[in-house]
């Protein structure tokens, strides 16, 4: 009880008091006097009105957000009336650019301009592709990137997961009245109450990152394999951060965001980092978003006496996902291992597109887009990783061969001080490309005129090609490639992390990986052979020498 | 051929023989477990006892160390070269013909001449290689700490250690059988469970 409390019961108490001498009652009319007082004690406490805690400003209050907004744009002009840098920070984001320039050799990259080997490209396919932009109306490359009342606030604030940007609008949500989508499918989108969203609006969370992030590549758990939407509310299994009922991370509590500027990157990722734990106050310009910001460098208990681990020396080699992801795509979600674009192109009996799905309803083969395979709690593959990517762009020249061309070429190795080994999904395809001109190529495929209506190479890719201002042979062949996605979600538990003798052992999950010494695994070729040989010698000379004893000492006795 | 027994080794020579002999076994079993060479406990398990295993060793090292330095008795391990031929010659022919033993056996001199050298050599170069580059082993989550980590490899160290464990095996290959060499197929057996011996007259 607060002294406040305390003073005012008193008071209550002394009034009480007067009335109790004046009905003389005793122990009842005492109790009574209890029961009462702590009903006043419990109505002084409930007088103090609600307030939010999450946040100084409940924006359902606001004028300026009570009224019927007609598009996105509207609401951001609302939301800039406030947050006036608000729009301006975000045009320096990735999220807004889809451009980032390497600083370590000049690639100009991000979604704008690299290809992948999933559905490849936004060339052409801007309305559907920007469904995912925090941004409204980039249907072209003409978007103009200095709109501010385009940014879109809503999408990454939303907290009432009514807020929907699907595909083909090109970052826009169905307002005013429903759509059909796609055209003459039958399958009707509501409209999304801008006003409601606008006044709920709140930090960013799970779904709202998710909405993207999880989807990438064109479905759940495509792209990544260790994001999808088994993420939204996690079991502890899944990822022990983002435990729904545990500790209950959003995206934002590692990657810890400034001026709307989201750290974390794929195109100039943290592969190793050497310092402690991050703490307040220290000047420091790294990456929130790595487990050694938080857990720093010798993260481990080390008992040497009688737990024999040696785990810290394991994390001056390893990163901490190498032990900690057992496994990607462990939330019941498939994720795409590997895409074969040669083999689309086929059609049914009846001239129609098909697809052809696996026992769990997943699309393996689809006419519009080739073969699939789809993997659930994927080992990772391991690799010598120092952060450095190097992509094959457009124009860069490819050779057709087995060995396939790397989308993303990864660097890494035992002795360059800068990297350790890392888990990573490979991603493997085979993709249209030029085989005149030798490059990959960007082809049009969503919408009117792309593959996947046409199913036509040639045109689809002269439509890409064409809108990047980039030449086309008008021949098309198919290469082999791979893409590398370093894994990083999905930590598991303390008890699930991978086993000590799943790499110390002849069949090791680091089989293949160089300049490490690992006892089960390694072997020293002519120690092992002398080795053995002297102990058989040994155990030979032996069993000879008694067995003459034996054999003499029987004679003799007859 | 009348016997006597002589009492040559006493109860901390037999505790500190067995103790490492159970260890040394274990070490190899383990050891050789952790190398790879096939799989018995679980790779996680064996590295566990080995280092259960390897702490009891050194312990028991220490403890016989001062035991043999403060009994003097150490000068059993003094290494001798007479009689070194006739202990070979002994093993090659000897043996066979039921000749007499050439060495006799002591209190003062519990070893012959070759078990002399082979249990100097066990202690003075394989043991400290063993115990060297396996506390090193132990020990590898501080190579950097201790500013280690630009003069030791990983590699180069389990090497020795693998190499000497290659060496403590042959040894406990040869010494098991030479047990039975004594007067008796288990009169050295005996000795070492007793502490008597019995020796030809
Ligand atoms: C008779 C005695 C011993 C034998 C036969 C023996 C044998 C072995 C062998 C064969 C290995 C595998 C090496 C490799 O593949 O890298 C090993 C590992 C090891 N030994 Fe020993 N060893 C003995 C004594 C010791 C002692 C005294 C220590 C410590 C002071 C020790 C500590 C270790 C450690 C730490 C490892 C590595 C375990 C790991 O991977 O974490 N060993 N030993």
């Amino acid at each position: 009880m607060t002294n406040e409390q305390g003073r005012h019961l008193e008071a209550i108490n002394q009034v009480k008091g007067k009335h109790m001498l004046r009905i003389r009652r005793s122990t009842i009319v005492l109790l009574l006097g209890w029961f009462a007082l702590i009903g006043a004690g419990i109505a002084h406490a409930s007088e103090a009105p609600p307030v939010k805690l999450n946040t100084t400003a409940d924006h359902s209050k606001f004028k300026e957000l009570q009224k019927q907004f007609k598009s996105g744009p509207e609401v951001t002009k609302a939301c800039l009336s406030c947050h006036t840098e608000a729009a301006r920070q975000v045009h320096r984001t990735k999220h807004w650019t889809w451009e980032f320039l390497n600083p370590d050799n000049q690639q100009r990259l991000g979604k704008k301009n690299v290809m992948n080997n999933f559905c490849i490209s936004i060339s052409q396919n801007y309305p559907f592709c920007t469904g995912c932009h925090v941004g409204y109306g980039w249907k072209d490359k003409n978007f103009d990137f200095t709109s501010e009342a385009n940014v879109d606030c809503l999408v990454c604030h939303d907290t009432t997961g009514t807020y929907k940007k699907p595909a083909g609008l090109a970052g826009n949500p169905v307002v005013g009245k429903p759509m059909e989508m796609p055209p003459g499918s039958g399958k009707i989108v509501n409209p999304v109450d801008l006003a409601r969203v606008a006044q709920k609006i709140g930090k960013t969370s799970r779904d709202t990152c998710g909405a993207c992030h999880f989807f990438g590549g064109g479905g759940d758990g495509v792209k990544h394999g260790d994001m999808d939407s088994s993420l939204a509310a996690p079991d502890p299994e899944v990822d022990i951060h983002m435990d729904a009922t545990g500790l209950d991370f959003t995206c934002s509590t590692c990657h810890k965001t400034s001026s709307h500027d989201v750290p974390g990157s794929r195109y100039k990722p943290t592969a190793t980092e050497k310092h402690s734990a991050y703490i307040r106050g220290k000047a420091d310009q790294g990456n929130p978003a790595t487990c050694q910001a938080c857990h720093g460098n010798t993260p481990h208990k080390t008992e040497i006496l009688l737990k024999q681990v040696r785990m810290n020396t394991h994390a001056e080699k390893m990163a901490c996902q190498t032990c900690h992801i057992p496994y990607f795509a462990r939330g019941g979600v498939p994720t795409k291992l590997s895409w074969d674009w040669s083999t689309a192109g086929k059609l049914d009996a009846n001239g129609k597109q098909f697809t052809i799905k696996d026992e769990h309803g997943h699309p393996t083969y689809a006419s519009h887009k080739g073969d699939f395979v789809l993997g659930e709690n994927v080992k990772p593959e391991y690799r010598w990783f120092n952060g450095d990517i190097k992509y094959t762009l457009l124009g860069d020249k490819v050779e057709k061969s087995d060995t396939p061309t790397p989308i993303n070429r990864i660097d890494g190795s035992p002795v360059d001080g800068r990297s350790m080994i890392w888990p990573m999904k490979i991603m493997r395809g085979v993709q249209p490309f030029d085989p005149v001109n030798k490059t990959l190529v960007m082809p049009h495929t969503a919408g009117p005129g792309g593959y996947w209506k046409e199913l036509k190479w040639e045109s689809a890719i002269a439509d890409g090609m064409q809108n990047m201002g980039a030449p086309f042979s008008g021949k098309v062949d198919f290469i082999k490639t791979e893409m590398y996605w370093p894994i990083t979600h999905m930590v598991a538990s303390k008890e699930k992390v991978v086993t000590c003798a799943e790499c110390h052992t002849v069949d090791s999950r680091l089989k293949g990986i160089d300049g490490i010494y690992m006892p089960g695994y390694s072997k020293f070729g002519w120690l092992e052979r002398v080795g053995w040989l002297i102990a058989l010698a040994a155990l030979i000379g032996v069993l000879i020498h008694g067995g003459a004893r034996i054999y003499l000492s029987l004679r003799k006795a007859g | 051929m009348a016997n006597t027994r002589i009492y040559v080794f006493n109860r901390f020579n037999r505790f500190w023989h067995w103790g490492q002999a159970l260890l040394v076994i274990t070490m190899l079993i383990t050891g050789f477990e952790v190398h790879g060479s096939y799989s018995l406990f679980g790779f996680e398990k064996a590295v566990g006892y080995h280092t259960i295993a390897a702490w009891s060793l050194i312990s028991l090292w220490a403890f016989a160390f001062f035991w043999l330095f403060t009994t003097g008795e150490w000068k059993q391990y003094i290494p001798t070269l007479e009689k070194v031929d006739a202990m070979i010659k002994y093993y090659i022919t000897g043996i066979f013909t039921k000749a007499p033993h050439p060495f006799r056996l002591t209190q003062l001199h519990k070893h012959n001449p070759l078990q002399r050298i082979a249990y100097l050599t066990i202690l003075s170069v394989v043991g400290p290689i063993i115990w060297s580059t396996g506390l090193l082993y132990i020990f590898h989550d501080y190579w950097t700490e201790w500013g280690l980590r630009a003069f030791v490899s990983l590699e180069w160290v389990a090497f020795f250690h693998t190499m000497a464990a290659f060496m403590m095996l042959a040894f406990v290959i040869v010494h098991v059988y030479l047990i039975t060499t004594g007067h008796t197929i288990g009169a050295h057996l005996k000795a070492m469970i007793t502490g008597w011996e019995e020796v030809d007259d």
